[in-house]
């Protein structure tokens, strides 16, 4: 039953009581505010600001529209059910706009032409050629349609044409599908990319793959071990905690560098099994440069980010529950895993959240030690993002993983709740 | 202590150490009859804990053994003692519900579906706490978490119950409705029950008798009020209740009185409890509420002369604090008849019987 309070409540002031509290709640969100405010800044130049950018790159189509403002206008009005080429007044424009634009530009939207169909690329180049010797001689051509066509027969292409149009809208989503090996036809319907393109659904998959199994082997391997830290008295905890902490304060190259060391086919490991005769000397095993090369070093490096809220939960749970689950009958394997393991489940998902999300995007010891099939969706990323400049493709591919982080985090809020989060 | 045969528990000579240099529990020797109701009261760190989990199966003793139902119970492991124990910081299992915390003694022992649920449901009742099933212990006010606790440690119907220090967590008030509902409770079920706190006046309360730990070693076991009457040492006297100590050398031994040279000065005769021989210090002990007001002053046996420092009203009594042969420290409690007349720094006479004076062991 709601009291409704119909006579204001006064402080001894005679300010109304909501009033006051008001303001001096509103004094203390302005220093919340300020005091927050240097964060806020940082976090919107370093993070958001980015990320938007990045988000605003995967659809963005621009460039290539004001390059050839006139010549996608003039497209849009060409009926293909009618015609198998484009009027005349499209040739002139496209003519108009390679002899006069802008060379930069042109040169630039070059690199997005070919994303939608190979062989963009050198018939501008040709035709920007074919343009400047007949601008230098100064007539003006009766039918530009004719003389480029004259100038490269590919412009009588209708594929060429129909590959112009998923060019003409100012937003795409090429880049999307690209990133999971799809394309365009000329009708604008989604198709499978040329078999021998189709590398991101494999790379996804496999990116997929090795971050399950690296949280399942940190789990596996990072449980006793956070449970032994939680359980072993403060002073011998504190040694092995620095243990747990050590490959943080050590370069993450090196210690990829040291996992070569350990695995490669003359390394370490293969050394003593072979020498213990396991192996024979032809029979070693090739444990890096491939998947389970970047398994083990993966699941090494990430595996603090499982101890670590393992443990802070772990370390919370009173011994005497296990205690008092057999003194209430219980064998221990029984208590464990009806009262101490449930009680862990916090830890287990915090813990097994951070390492997968890490591991999605894990880039230097993949790039490292993967070799050629341990490579995960990163190596893509970092491929486009330096040796093709293709940005959209790149940001296409960063805004997915991020979509998936963010429907993980989902998904764990549904089924733990995100306020069970325990990370330290 | 004799060698009872049809005693329930017996602890039978146990010692207990954890790191080989120290005895926590040293010679330990205890029988507690079937229904009895046995407190461990001592002072922190006195090992009644761990002659509590000794019990229960979670230590080992180094020595000795302990027989329950006659049997020896070191090789059987906790799990399997059927003792049910209620824990300090009552340990419910925070990811069940109060049913399933209950239910959980009753599952691992595979009862029926429908035997879990009456058991369950008889022992919230039996707790008043029938409509909070399905809440989780978070929901729970410390009282109503301690009850199921208790409620869980009966559910399966152990043949003893152990609590340690159940209910150090509660405050004052909740504190004495708990004593009350667990002694109702023990005489209703007629089960064994060894208890352990630092409270004299909970054990005093709840017990049939109390063992009094100092040290690894019962001091003294008894019913409350031979604990509180007749204290057999030192420390004893000193932990149960509120005693005047006067130290002192024995002069002359008479029977079972003897005399007592203070070192405050003055004589006083004292039943002889702890002490042996002439010339040996004693430790002298005396309740406050046996010490009488005398109007004139006289010449008797046990009839001192002291200041008054300080007079607190307490109500039904008042509390004067005197100084008797040198001790600052002397309480004696007057009761309020209505026509006492006595003023900080004025100068009294005190009196006590012999019998009420008791010589112990010096320390
Ligand atoms: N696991 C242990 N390892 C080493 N020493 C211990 C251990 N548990 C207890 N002790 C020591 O044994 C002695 C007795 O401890 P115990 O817990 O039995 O005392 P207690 O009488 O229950 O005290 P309290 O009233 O404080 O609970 C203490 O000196 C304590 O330091
Ligand atoms: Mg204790």
């Amino acid at each position: 039953m709601e009291v409704i309070i119909t006579e204001q409540i006064l402080t001894t002031d005679g300010i109304p009581l909501k009033e006051s509290l008001k303001k001096a709640e509103r004094n203390n969100k302005i220093r919340a505010f300020f005091l927050v405010f240097p964060l806020l800044i940082f976090i919107i130049i370093t993070f958001v600001v980015p990320i938007g950018d990045m988000m605003l790159r995967s659809v963005d189509d621009s460039q290539i529209n004001t390059v050839y403002e006139k010549t996608f206008e003039e497209y849009k009005k060409w009926d293909k059910s009618k015609d198998e080429l484009p009027p005349e007044s499209v040739y002139k424009a496209l003519f108009l706009e390679i002899a006069y634009g802008d060379k930069l530009q042109l040169g630039r939207a070059l690199t997005r032409m070919n994303y939608s169909k190979s062989g963009w690329k050198s018939l501008i180049k040709k035709t920007q050629r074919g343009i400047k010797k007949i601008v230098k001689s100064g007539e003006e051509p009766l039918s530009y349609k004719q003389t480029l066509i004259d100038i490269n027969e590919n412009w009588a292409d209708p594929t060429f044409w129909y590959a112009m149009g998923q060019m003409i809208n100012k937003q795409t989503s090429i880049y999307y599908w690209n990133a999971i090996d799809r394309t365009f036809d000329q009708d604008q319907n989604v198709v499978m990319q040329n078999e021998d393109r189709r590398v991101y659904v494999s790379t996804w998959i496999k990116t997929f793959k090795v971050s399950i199994y690296v949280t399942f082997f940190c789990l596996l391997l990072g449980f006793p071990v956070a449970h032994l830290l939680a359980s072993l008295p403060l002073r011998y905890s504190n040694i092995l905690m620095i243990f747990v902490l050590l490959p943080f304060w050590t370069s993450l190259l090196v210690r990829t560098t040291a996992w070569i060391v350990m695995l490669q086919q003359n390394g370490v490991i293969n050394d003593v099994l072979v020498w213990l005769g396991i192996l024979s000397d032809d029979g070693r095993i090739q444990m890096v440069y491939n998947q389970t090369g970047t398994i083990i070093a993966m699941t090494q490096i990430l595996l603090p980010f499982m101890i670590l809220p393992l443990y802070s939960v772990m370390k919370v749970i009173p011994k005497s529950h296990m205690r008092a689950a057999q003194n209430l009958g219980a064998k221990p394997t029984i208590a464990f895993i009806r009262v101490y393991l449930p009680q862990t489940i916090p830890g287990m998902s915090a813990g097994g959240l951070l390492v997968f999300v890490l591991a999605i995007g894990y880039f230097i010891t993949p790039e490292l030690v993967g070799g050629k099939d341990g490579q995960l969706i990163g190596h893509w990323i970092a491929y486009h993002l330096k040796t093709t400049l293709n940005w959209g493709l790149c940001s296409a591919l960063g805004a997915i993983l991020l979509g998936i982080m963010l429907i993980l985090y989902w998904l764990y809020n549904k089924i733990v709740g995100i306020d069970n989060i325990k990370l330290g | 202590m004799n060698n009872n045969i049809e005693s329930f528990v017996k602890f039978e000579k146990i010692d207990k150490s954890y790191d080989g240099e120290i005895l926590v529990v040293k010679n330990l020797n205890l029988n507690i009859d079937k229904s009895e109701f046995v407190t461990m009261l001592g002072p922190s760190g006195s090992g009644k804990t761990t002659t509590l989990m000794m019990l229960a199966g979670f230590e080992t003793p180094t020595n000795g053994e302990i027989y329950l139902d006659n049997q020896p119970i070191s090789k059987i492991p906790p799990y399997e003692r059927e003792i049910g124990m209620v824990f300090q910081n009552y340990a419910l299992f925070p990811h069940m519900t109060v049913n399933e915390n209950l239910s959980f003694p009753l599952e691992v022992r595979k009862k029926s579906k429908s035997d879990i649920e009456n058991r369950v449901k008889k022992a919230l009742d039996m707790v008043e706490l029938g409509d909070f099933g399905n809440r989780f212990p978070a929901q729970l006010s410390g009282g109503q978490q301690q009850r199921v606790a208790l409620a869980r440690a009966l559910v399966f119907e152990p043949r003893l119950v152990l609590m340690d220090e159940p209910l150090g967590a509660l405050d004052k008030n909740l504190r004495e409705q708990m004593q009350y509902e667990i002694k109702h409770i023990h005489e209703r079920i007629g089960i064994t029950v060894v208890y352990v706190t630092h409270d004299q006046s909970e054990a005093l309360t709840m017990s049939n008798r109390i063992a009094v730990f100092n040290d690894g070693v019962i001091q003294q076991l008894s019913t409350p009020d031979i604990l509180y009457e007749k204290p057999e040492n030192s420390f004893v006297a000193q932990f149960i209740g509120e005693n005047n100590r006067m130290t002192g050398t024995i002069k002359e031994i008479e029977g079972d009185f003897c005399l007592v040279d203070l070192d405050g000065g003055g004589i006083v005769k004292a039943m002889k409890i702890n002490v042996n021989s002439v010339g040996e210090k004693t430790q002298l002990s005396v309740r406050p509420e046996r010490v009488v007001l005398k109007e004139e002053s006289s010449a008797d046996v046990n009839t001192f002369n002291g200041t008054v420092k300080e007079l607190i009203y307490l109500g039904d009594h008042i509390r004067a604090r005197l100084n008797v042969c040198n001790n600052e420290e002397f309480i004696v409690k007057i009761p309020n008849e209505g026509n006492i007349n006595i003023e900080e720094g004025s100068n009294i006479n005190v009196s006590w019987d012999a019998k009420d004076i008791r010589a112990l062991d010096f320390n």
